[in-house]
């Protein structure tokens, strides 16, 4: 590597920093490092006046590289790269070394141990960015229109909120009627909102908004292209099945949930009374004179929770909207007639937030709960001379096994991931354990996938409620909007590139590649493997594969990575 | 000047190959509750740790390290559902690469860490650091 000249600033960080590391003795340290042209500290690194005095000193020096000694990266690498931009300066030339979280906070017992090593980071990162290349992000035209997969309440919100942003869009779902579960609900909690009525709300707004295009009965069948001009075909089933291709900038993914459907002998599931919760739901809308059962009056309603959810080995998940489903449902109940006996066995009451308050009121209005032992499930039976009996271990009594007479068994069934094996594999969408689809950052970026441009809304990403549900549907707005109304997105270049003299097709690469971002061309006459940029996600998982090291990643190439690592200790091996 | 002599007398050296989104944050939270583990663990950051590349494993050993800890994505992975598998393997090629070079191949530990698991990445790292000491320093046994 030829000459470089790097600027190299440690933060104090205030004193988060230089409480516990010696900062002037890690400045000391790397200032007559080759290739370090000035090194300093500096009481807050990412102050404006740091900044430009930064960009000053960048320019003035015409310095190469840039290194800041500070906090972790996930708060100041856009920062400093952002400094280095308006110096002049390529940003990938840029290198954090996280001396706080990863240094002076974690070894504040040990100052001379966190000196060392802050100055065996503060070297590793010089020796980084002396292996570091200028780098431009790509930049791509964006199409301003967005496909909505799935019309349920997610997806019906997410595509008006597209459409309100000037976009266009392809709203399809799968089955013959929009509004997914919730347009089959009646009132919902916490405020008796009516499902249907609410889905129906959102059909007028649709309407209104001649930028949607609804289509049901629809599939994706085919999609091309990458992020900012994904190319789709949407096959339309019906008496004649036609296509429709469009180009769209985006995609949300809003297909929803299945309810979980016991198995028969499950908690007495398949005896005459035994219902789940959302045939609950069905017959207490249609009692509203008393709830009636085969004809019968229901004078005693026995709830079992957790069904299908938060077993080992199974749905460990929590499906987070039953407990608060059920307790509406048991209002419902005793708001009708009041003089119904209800009995919720439960594992634990997960009525959280706000629904809090429906359970203190259901429990004021006599409902009557009981905690069972995880490992004594409550088991149902109906006697030979008909009646149907629940047996529950009540911890909170000592443990007593109480046996309830009753006339209705209603399982609180959870939700369980939709089957999507097409859509899942057509789009690379990352799934989890729990068969749900996965966000890049629970967190800070909750509906973007690795897939550029593919986010995900609802309940496909896990249980949420009807509010969750549309909150992240219009995330997915918002994120869809500031990736298309600029007309250009910036890529990141930190992705795999193929050293074409090194490389002998084996195709190796191509095989562990899940994006297809793999081909071989030929070039001089033999084939090489070559990657498409805008299709690489830069994980990586290509280059540990290649049998010839032919295959570098961008940001962590293979000079770069040993550099780090031979400099951030300085020790010989015997 | 605060400085230690890591060489005389601190614990032996250990590399922690950790991801961007996934364990990053979990050993970051470590050091932001003021959890203390070994000064002489360093931390290096890859997308997804199918990324790592088995000679830098062993260029860890060579440049004297004398552990390396794989912070795997457990099934988090954003990249790819199968990296637990091709970490594994990774840490396998590496561990032959070790024998052929003289270094314990015991010296490579993988474990899942997840993005809140400060705890859990401590006391690996005491553990881990432990079981190092044992071991002794790294050095090339003679063949």
């Amino acid at each position: 590597m030829s000459e470089r000249r790097i600027g190299v600033y440690i933060c104090h960080c205030g004193g988060n920093i230089s409480d516990y590391v010696d900062v002037a003795a890690v400045r000391d340290a790397v200032k007559d490092l080759p290739d370090v042209v000035h090194a300093e500290t500096s009481l807050f690194a990412c102050s404006d006046g740091t900044q430009q005095d930064m960009i000053k000193m960048i320019r003035d020096q015409n310095l190469d590289g840039l290194v800041v000694a500070s906090c972790s990266p996930k708060l100041h690498l856009f920062t400093f790269r952002g400094v280095s931009r308006r110096a002049g300066l390529n940003p990938f030339e840029y290198t954090q070394a996280n001396i706080r979280e990863q240094c002076s906070w974690a070894h504040t017992d040990d100052r001379a141990g966190a000196t060392t090593k802050a100055i065996g980071l503060v070297k590793g990162a010089i020796a980084k960015t002396r292996e570091s290349s200028a780098l431009d992000p790509m930049a791509v035209q964006t199409t301003p229109a967005s496909l909505v997969v799935g019309a349920g309440i997610a997806g019906l919100r997410a595509a008006i909120g597209l459409a309100d942003l000037g976009l266009r869009v392809y709203l399809l779902e799968r089955s013959a009627t929009v509004g997914g579960w919730v347009g089959q609900f009646g009132p919902t909690f916490p405020n008796d909102r009516d499902g249907r009525a609410m889905v129906a709300d959102l059909l007028e707004q649709l309407g209104e908004r001649p930028t949607i295009t609804l289509l049901t009965n629809a599939e994706l069948t085919a999609k091309s292209g990458s992020f900012g001009n994904y190319e789709v075909t949407i096959t339309v089933h019906g008496e004649t099945e036609s296509t429709v291709e469009a180009t769209v900038g985006s995609i949300v993914i809003a297909t929803g949930f299945d309810t979980y459907q016991p198995e028969i002998g499950e908690y007495g599931y398949g005896i005459d009374g035994v219902v789940t919760l959302a045939q609950f739901k069905e017959l207490v809308e249609a009692s509203p004179d008393g709830l009636r059962f085969a004809d019968r009056p229901v004078r005693t309603v026995t709830y079992v929770y957790c069904v299908g959810n938060r077993q080992p080995g199974g749905n460990e998940y929590c499906s987070k909207y039953c407990c608060s489903a059920t307790v509406h449902a048991s209002l419902e109940v005793s708001a009708v007639d009041p003089s119904v006996h209800q009995y919720h066995l439960y594992r634990d009451i997960r009525t959280y937030g706000k629904y809090e308050l429906l359970y203190e009121q259901s429990r004021k209005r006599g409902s009557v709960f009981m905690k069972f032992p995880d490992e004594v499930p409550p088991t149902v039976e109906r006697t030979d001379d008909g009646r149907l009996l629940v047996t529950t271990r009540d911890t909170l009594s000592g443990n007593v096994d109480v046996t309830i007479p009753t006339d209705l068994v209603v399982l609180v069934t959870g939700m369980v991931p939709r089957e999507n094996t097409e859509l899942t594999k057509m789009l690379h969408l990352p799934v989890g354990a729990d068969g749900f689809f996965n966000e890049i950052h629970p967190k800070l970026r909750p509906v973007e996938t690795v897939v550029d441009g593919v986010m995900i809304a609802g309940t496909c990403q896990g249980p949420k409620t009807i509010s969750e549900s549309v909150a992240s549907g219009l995330a997915a707005v918002a994120q869809s909007g500031a990736m298309l109304m600029k007309g250009v997105a910036e890529l990141d270049p930190l992705v795999a590139v193929v050293d074409e003299g090194a490389c002998t097709w084996c195709g190796e690469c191509q095989q562990v590649c899940p994006y297809e971002a793999i081909t071989a061309i030929s070039v001089d006459g033999r084939d090489v493997a070559t990657i498409d940029a805008a299709v690489c996600k830069g994980c990586g998982g290509c280059t540990s594969y290649c049998p010839s090291n032919a295959i570098d990643l961008l940001g962590a190439t293979d000079a770069q990575m040993r550099a780090l690592i031979e400099n951030l200790v300085e020790v010989s091996v015997p | 000047m605060d400085v230690a002599d890591h060489d005389e007398r601190s614990g032996p050296r250990i590399l922690v190959f950790s991801t961007n989104n996934i364990s990053d944050p979990g050993i970051d939270l470590a050091g932001s509750r003021h959890l203390h583990y070994p000064s002489t663990v360093f931390t290096v950051t890859v997308p997804c740790s199918s990324a790592i590349k088995p000679t830098w494993i062993l260029h860890a050993f060579e440049s004297g390290f004398d552990g390396v800890f794989i912070g795997a994505d457990g099934d988090e992975c954003a990249y790819l559902p199968d990296c637990n598998a091709r970490t594994a393997r990774i840490a396998a090629r590496a561990q032959t690469l070790m024998s052929e070079a003289g270094f314990e191949p015991q010296r490579v530990m993988m474990a899942a860490l997840c993005s809140v698991c400060a705890e859990p990445f401590v006391n690996h790292m005491r553990e881990f650091t432990e079981k190092m000491s044992a071991l002794g320093r790294v050095r090339v046994l003679a063949s």
